[in-house]
């Protein structure tokens, strides 16, 4: 296996590190108007992902940092593309990660409410924007044979990108109130449940066809085993819900997530980003990587750090595994 | 509707990019060296509290970490900007340096980044839930993040600086990374870093001064505040020398890499030796020659190499030689620019430095019944830190003008070639907004944080032990 493929499988694994951790995070925020009935309710709700949120949103940085260093061709076309949508997420994730921090060191109803806004609107748009634009990275875009992006915003928001969106955003809504049922306990448990049996169905309907669509644009046969299993574990996640095993339901949602991902990361290769304009002008693993020593380096940098990562993370959810309820939360805030 | 149009075909991309970058940059980093200094400060804080349980200590950590806190949540959102704009706004550079450049911020993110942000996690919400000493382990953890994370980044600016470690595939069009040692030890790097980190130190330290004068001024808290008081001043002083020391060395790293950055910083514009250093000057408007300045001799030579009467190279001399190794154009960067930034970065730092040194005379006994005044300049004393440290920066990205990366790529070259100057007029009024509104409730939370004071923090603990249900800490 050579280093582009190596680095192609790395890119991938960050993103679906991000998809799997800062998703239930995203589902979390877009719950707080279904689920929180009181500022104690969403208070529970906030603090399920309280000490992780930040943890999680890194995966993201480290994604984009490693996409620059091992294939900055794909980088600069994808990023100065993608400009206006990746702006509104940008500003989303700002919004978002400070009404985390500065929702509860102000005393008013409005205070709170505004940055329960900020949270929501700031979890749902990046949901929604990266299932558009993770989409239409599978389905290329118009590049020129200097690799230039020349659509604009709205060359984005085609069908197959919008439908792309959609399942992420209900994807990551359900993902994030499975991860309730299973931080939580009380009364805001049951209605978590509740509200993830009919996000599941919307979810499973709209992840099913777009995952056909892209099996049917892009046949492999890893593809289709790939898109077998996450449609399996998404429909098995929904029947876990339903029997109240919701430690089940949140593996098989995890496991949907990486091979939907995956499926779309095998469509894509060996191109990181095809151009629809005209096929040679595509940026591939090969034309769009960094050299061999650039890869080689980075392979050691992650070698020995993505597993030490993974071990102190891990010891982190383990530290904050306790369950939730209206009881843990104080009167103040730090 | 023709008027409207012609408007829009007048944004450059270019210049309304330059602008973004400036504004989120110099933004960012107005957060970036309480981060930098306070982990260390609050580390050391809880460190004494650890060993002493002494209380004033952990009211100290508690007060000073939630400064700490609110800081840096705003470090850590502009942050992201940073790391995509390269991308959005600079493809084109990004594709000719990504395969140098992409390297330490990989690095960052896999060896700092996952660092920085899961102890933080692990901090904020581990009081109580984890033993006094794993939790003290974990603030470590997090100052290691943060100063490897500014290591990094430091060493992709230097590459932009000097590059080093790399040579240029002119079928790709590229630079190609050769020899990663080389881009980590830039000997821009290795000065810079002290340089910032010090700076850093001193401004926190600043900070903690400035808390703890409010309190002392009003006479509450006296007992934890005056220690901060001293603690502060005593950072702020040590972390001052320490800028001075390394702003040296990066100096003279500075006159060996890139020359006319440091014409461009003295607007000196003949070769001299032995060369003076003006204090104050006026010159002709088009900038080509002076007609009044304030000088002292020789320091200039000193500055730059360290003996009384060496020669310094003058901005004619450089723009000459660079004509005729890179072709034609101009060199020079904005000379005024320059000349005033690196003045005002050094002027403001010994302020900073003279305020803290009177305010560790003035209290050497133990005696803090001072007048108002003196608190009140201890009080608006903290900034001058941070400015000394955002003008410095200004010289430093300013003074490497017209280059993106020196001798290699002009910035005008960098530009992304696919996006209009609507698309990036639209992103800078975001920003603008955005970082406007976020400033002004920033203010006031840290405002608020500091008046509340130290004792209610460690109040709330009480009656929290680790089998209770109700969490120590939470949102």
């Amino acid at each position: 296996m050579q280093l582009n493929e190596i680095w192609f499988l790395i890119v991938g694994f960050l993103f679906i590190g991000y998809f799997v951790l800062d998703g239930f995070d995203f589902g979390v925020g877009m719950s707080l108007p279904f689920l929180g009935k009181d500022d104690t309710d969403r208070r529970v709700l906030i603090n399920t992902i309280g000490p992780v949120w930040d943890l999680n949103e890194t995966w993201v940085l480290v994604a984009g940092a490693s996409l620059f260093a091992s294939f900055p061709e794909w980088y600069a076309s994808l990023f100065s593309g993608f400009y206006l949508a990746l702006l509104l997420i940008l500003a989303a994730l700002i919004v978002r990660g400070v009404a985390f921090e500065y929702r509860g060191k102000g005393e008013t109803a409005r205070w709170k409410k505004t940055f329960d806004w900020m949270i929501t609107i700031g979890s749902a748009l990046p949901a929604l924007l990266w299932g558009v634009a993770f989409a239409n990275i599978v389905n290329g875009v118009p590049l020129n044979a200097q690799h230039v992006y020349t659509g604009n915003l709205f060359t984005l928001l085609n069908p197959y990108g919008l439908l792309g969106g959609l399942v992420t955003l209900t994807l990551f809504f359900t993902h994030g109130l499975i991860f309730i049922t299973l931080k939580t306990e009380g009364e805001i448990k049951d209605r978590a449940r509740q509200l993830a049996k009919k996000a599941g169905y919307v979810t499973t309907v709209l992840a099913a066809s777009f995952l056909l669509w892209t099996l049917f644009a892009h046949f492999s046969m890893f593809g289709l085993v790939l898109t077998a299993i996450a449609a399996l574990s998404l429909i098995a996640a929904q029947a876990a819900n339903f029997a109240n095993r919701e430690g089940w339901a949140f593996t098989l949602l995890v496991l949907t997530i990486i091979t939907a991902v995956g499926a779309l990361f095998s469509a894509l290769y060996p191109n990181v980003l095809p151009s629809t304009t005209d096929p040679a002008f595509s940026l591939t693993i090969q034309n769009a990587s960094s050299s061999q020593y650039t890869l080689t380096v980075m392979s050691w940098v992650a070698a020995f750090m993505v597993p030490f990562v993974i071990a102190y993370q891990t010891w982190t959810y383990w530290v904050f595994r306790k369950r939730i309820s209206r009881k843990s939360i104080p009167a103040g805030s730090h | 509707m023709h008027v409207a149009h012609h408007m829009l075909a007048g944004l450059d991309p270019l210049t309304l990019s330059r602008w973004q970058f400036g504004l989120t940059t110099v933004y960012h980093f107005l957060f970036v060296p309480l981060t930098i200094g306070m982990v260390l400060l609050v580390a050391i804080m809880q460190t004494v509290w650890t060993r002493t349980n002494d209380e004033k200590y952990l009211k100290m950590t508690k007060l000073f970490g939630k400064i700490f806190l609110i800081n840096f949540a705003m470090g850590v959102v502009t942050g992201i900007v940073q790391e995509f704009q390269f991308g959005m706004n600079w493809s084109d550079y990004s594709r000719f340096v990504g395969d140098v450049f992409g390297a330490p911020l990989a690095m960052e993110g896999l060896l700092a980044f996952f660092f920085e942000s899961t102890f933080i996690g692990l901090w904020i919400f581990g009081w109580g839930r984890l033993s006094k000493k794993v939790h003290l382990l974990t603030i470590w953890v997090t100052t290691l993040g943060v100063w490897l994370s500014a290591y990094f980044i430091l060493a992709a600016n230097a590459f932009m600086q000097h590059p080093v470690g790399f040579v240029i595939d002119h079928a790709k069009n590229r630079a190609e990374l050769t020899d990663i040692g080389a881009v980590l030890t830039n000997i821009v790097a290795v000065n810079q870093f002290p340089h910032t980190v010090t700076a850093s130190i001193m401004f926190a330290g600043g900070v903690m001064v400035a808390v703890a004068a409010y309190h002392i001024k009003r006479n509450q808290y006296l007992e934890s505040m005056t220690k901060s008081l001293r603690y502060g001043l005593w950072a702020s002083l040590l972390g001052g020398i320490g800028t001075i020391v390394s702003g040296d060395g990066l100096g003279l790293a500075m006159v060996q890499t890139q020359p006319m950055k440091m014409a461009a910083a003295e607007a000196l514009y003949r070769t001299s030796a032995p060369a003076s250093f003006s204090i104050f000057s006026w010159g002709t408007p088009d900038g080509s020659s002076e007609i009044f300045s304030i000088r002292i001799p020789n320091l200039l030579s000193f500055l730059s190499t360290h003996t009384l009467d060496g020669k310094v190279e003058g901005l004619n001399d450089l723009q000459a030689q660079y004509v005729h190794l890179y072709g034609p154009g101009n060199y020079m960067p904005i000379i005024w620019l320059t000349y005033w930034a690196f003045r005002w970065m050094i002027g403001l730092g010994l302020v900073g430095i003279l305020v803290s040194v009177v305010g560790l005379f003035l209290t050497r006994k133990g005696n803090f019944s001072l007048p108002r005044w003196v608190w009140n300049v201890a009080i608006w004393a903290s900034p001058l830190a941070l400015l000394a440290i955002s003008v410095g920066w200004t010289f430093t990205e300013m003074g490497r003008q017209p280059w993106i990366v020196f001798s290699l790529m002009k910035t005008a070259d960098g530009v992304s070639p696919g996006i209009t100057g609507l698309d990036v007029l639209i992103s800078l009024i975001v920003f603008t907004l955005i970082y406007g509104a976020l400033a002004v409730v920033e203010f006031g939370l840290l405002r608020k944080a500091v008046a509340a004071g130290p004792d209610v923090l460690v109040a709330t603990d009480e009656g929290t032990d680790e089998e209770s249900d109700v969490l120590a800490v939470a949102y």
